[in-house]
């Protein structure tokens, strides 16, 4: 450590190298302390970029059949097989990563917008509280998957009837959230001289309560995000989620289930990053809660 | 004294009623407790009037209620005329410039996520006093008064000690250049030598913008320091009020010559003539029928069990509320009673 640093000191640009690795070796120190949400983020991260980087990845479209090519093992051509349609799996997997985590963040910043809405409006107004709170009761009792298959058979099977389907029964669960954090917040003192200097309301709710709901709100969103993209796959996978004329990994593993005995390899590999995906989310979540917000974190330790 | 008095009152209570519902079972009939039981004082201008009782006598209400932090449940809050009891949220803006508020906990009335700049600033942005340079100007001035540095602007109330946040809070209160400061025991939670350092800072301030206070406390000999006069509260009304030298040499109700016994004496071989009060506050759901304080009195007969004794002056500008003490009382013969 220290012959490291003598030999920065003597470096010709000394400032800027020893700032950067000083900065790095803090980097580094913070992840160590933190190893829950620097796994969860790489792992994340690198899954992210996969998808995003899909067409540069890989020389198929995803929708391309071939049927001359069909249940092809591994090979170096096709990377991890083709499908019984002859499509190339890489590439579909990748793709349907795109859907999948498209579902994920959509529903994670609807629900958690909403709700937060919700929330902040039914704790600090009384008067229409009770009513928001029984229309929230109400949402919260309605099951996830017969919502969205009530919605893809009412309306065309679309990603956006099953983000629809998966944000209504989230919802509620931000909504409380959020409400019982504007209950505590508002008895501070600090909001009652806000009122007595001349706040307005918006400018209370906003300048004054609304930050206290950051931290937590930022780790129900990723558990919402992980729980979401579960949800989009056993839809696809029951068939009343995403259409099957886009991949997704729900559908890829649907789809997948018929050829399990010729070609397990359609559907171990969408399986595994949808695993690895949801897995990566639950990790930084279960990081930024223990990081952002340590009384929570001591409850949940208190309950498990 | 006789120029303040001379002047009309600043602020007037008249009769305030604070009721809160209290829940209980579901057949069981609705219940209310009395926090504030007909209160009726006046503050003048350039004047302390201190509030005091044990907790729960209802005098954080009163105070709270002429914030409007609580909506009164009867009775009128008069300031500079007007009535602000019933006013709307918005009709009450105008009326929060002239009344400002000074908060018991330090540490909870500061809005811990914003710097000593922006607490200060908020009431000028709420009410466009004073924007960009100016505003910046004013926030350092403020600072100054309060006796914190320009180099607070940007720290956040983390940073500062107890005191400091205290003058904090004071230095928010006056940005709007109130006309009454109302302080809800701005003192105790703070230490002895802190203490000392705030009542002169409000003592200064007092002195050089004119103002008046409204000093909520239970420490007797803090009240007995900085305020004019005392008004001392038992169970939601007012029991005595009266200029502070004459309470503290000749208090009239039972009840203050017993808080005042309380009061630790400097010299430990001087002897109490006065006992102690004996058993707790009755619960203001249910009190106690007449004058309240009957369970407590040492001097209580039949009739302090059946009504309610109505104030009466002692002297000039003395009022108390008892039946036995008014027996025996030479001013009120020569005069009508007037409260």
């Amino acid at each position: 450590m220290s012959s490291t640093r003598i030999m920065i000191s003597s470096d010709p640009v000394p400032a800027q190298a020893s700032a950067a690795a000083s900065r790095g070796r803090k980097i580094a120190r913070w992840m160590l302390r933190n190893p829950r949400i620097a796994f969860g983020a790489a792992l994340f991260g690198i899954i992210l970029l996969l998808t995003l980087l899909a067409p540069l990845l890989s020389p198929y479209d995803p929708l391309q059949m071939n049927p001359m090519n069909r249940l092809k093992p591994p090979s170096s051509e096709h990377l991890l097989g083709t499908d019984a349609l002859g499509r190339d799996v890489f590439t579909r997997t990748l793709y349907g990563g795109r859907a999948s985590l498209m579902v994920g963040f959509s529903v994670a910043i609807a629900a958690t917008f909403i709700g937060l809405c919700i929330g902040l409006v039914s704790g600090y107004f009384r008067a229409v509280d009770n009513v928001l709170m029984l229309v929230m009761s109400g949402l919260m009792s309605i099951p996830g998957i017969l919502l969205a298959i009530a919605m893809t058979t009412l309306s065309k099977a679309s990603v956006t009837t099953v983000i629809l389907a998966i944000v209504v029964p989230e919802v509620p669960r931000t909504a409380r959230l959020v409400r019982s954090i504007v209950l505590t917040i508002r008895e501070q003192p600090y909001v009652d001289a806000a009122i007595v200097t001349g706040s307005s309301v918006p400018r209370i709710l906003f300048r004054h309560i609304l930050p206290n709901t950051a931290a937590p709100l930022t780790v129900q969103a990723t558990f919402i995000c992980a729980s979401a993209i579960i949800v989009e796959a056993y839809l696809s996978f029951l068939g009343a989620g995403t259409p099957p004329e886009v991949p997704s990994w729900g559908n890829l593993i649907a789809e997948a289930r018929n050829f399990i005995r010729l070609a397990f390899w359609i559907l171990l590999y969408p399986g595994l990053l949808l695993g690895l995906t949801v897995l990566s989310v639950n990790l930084l979540g279960d990081g930024l809660r223990d990081l952002l917000d340590p009384r929570l974190a001591r409850q949940m330790k208190a309950r498990s | 004294m006789s120029e303040l008095s001379s002047s009309p009152p600043l602020l007037q209570v008249d009769d305030l009623i604070v009721r809160y519902p209290v829940k209980k079972g579901l057949l069981q009939p609705r219940k209310h407790v009395h926090a504030v039981n007909g209160v009726s004082f006046t503050v003048r201008r350039g004047e302390t009037l201190a509030l005091v009782g044990e907790s729960g006598c209802g005098k954080t209400t009163v105070g709270r209620s002429i914030m409007r932090l609580v909506r009164p449940s009867s009775g009128a809050i008069r300031v500079d005329g007007i009535d602000v009891a019933s006013l709307s949220r918005r009709q009450l803006k105008p009326y929060r410039r002239k009344i400002q508020m000074v908060f018991q906990d330090p540490y909870a009335s500061l809005n811990p996520r914003m710097t000593a700049g922006e607490i200060i600033g908020e009431p000028l942005g709420n009410f466009g006093i004073a924007h960009g340079a100016d505003r910046e100007s004013r926030i350092m001035s403020l600072l100054e008064r309060v006796g914190l540095g320009r180099s607070h602007f940007h720290r956040y109330p983390h940073e500062f000690s107890g005191g400091q946040r205290q003058r904090l809070g004071i230095a928010r209160a006056l940005a709007v250049e109130p006309s009454l400061i109302v302080g809800d025991e701005p003192l105790s939670a703070l230490d002895v030598s802190v203490q000392a350092q705030i009542v002169n800072l409000l003592d200064h301030l007092q002195q050089e913008f004119g103002l008046s206070y409204l000093f909520i406390a239970h420490d007797l000999a803090v009240v007995q320091q900085i305020s004019h006069r005392v008004a001392v509260m038992y169970l939601g009304r007012i029991v005595e009020i009266g200029e502070t030298a004459d309470i503290f040499r000749a208090p009239i109700h039972p009840y203050t010559q017993a808080l005042l016994a309380a009061v630790p004496l400097p010299d430990p071989r001087k002897r109490r003539t006065i006992e102690p009060l004996r058993g707790e506050v009755p619960s203001p759901i249910s009190p106690p029928s007449g004058c309240a304080f009957h369970p407590r009195c040492p001097l209580a007969e039949d009739r302090c069990r059946r009504e309610v004794p109505r104030a009466q002056e002692f002297q000039a500008g003395h009022f108390a509320a008892c039946h036995v003490m008014a027996r025996n009382n030479q001013y009120a013969a020569l005069q009508p009673v007037t409260a």
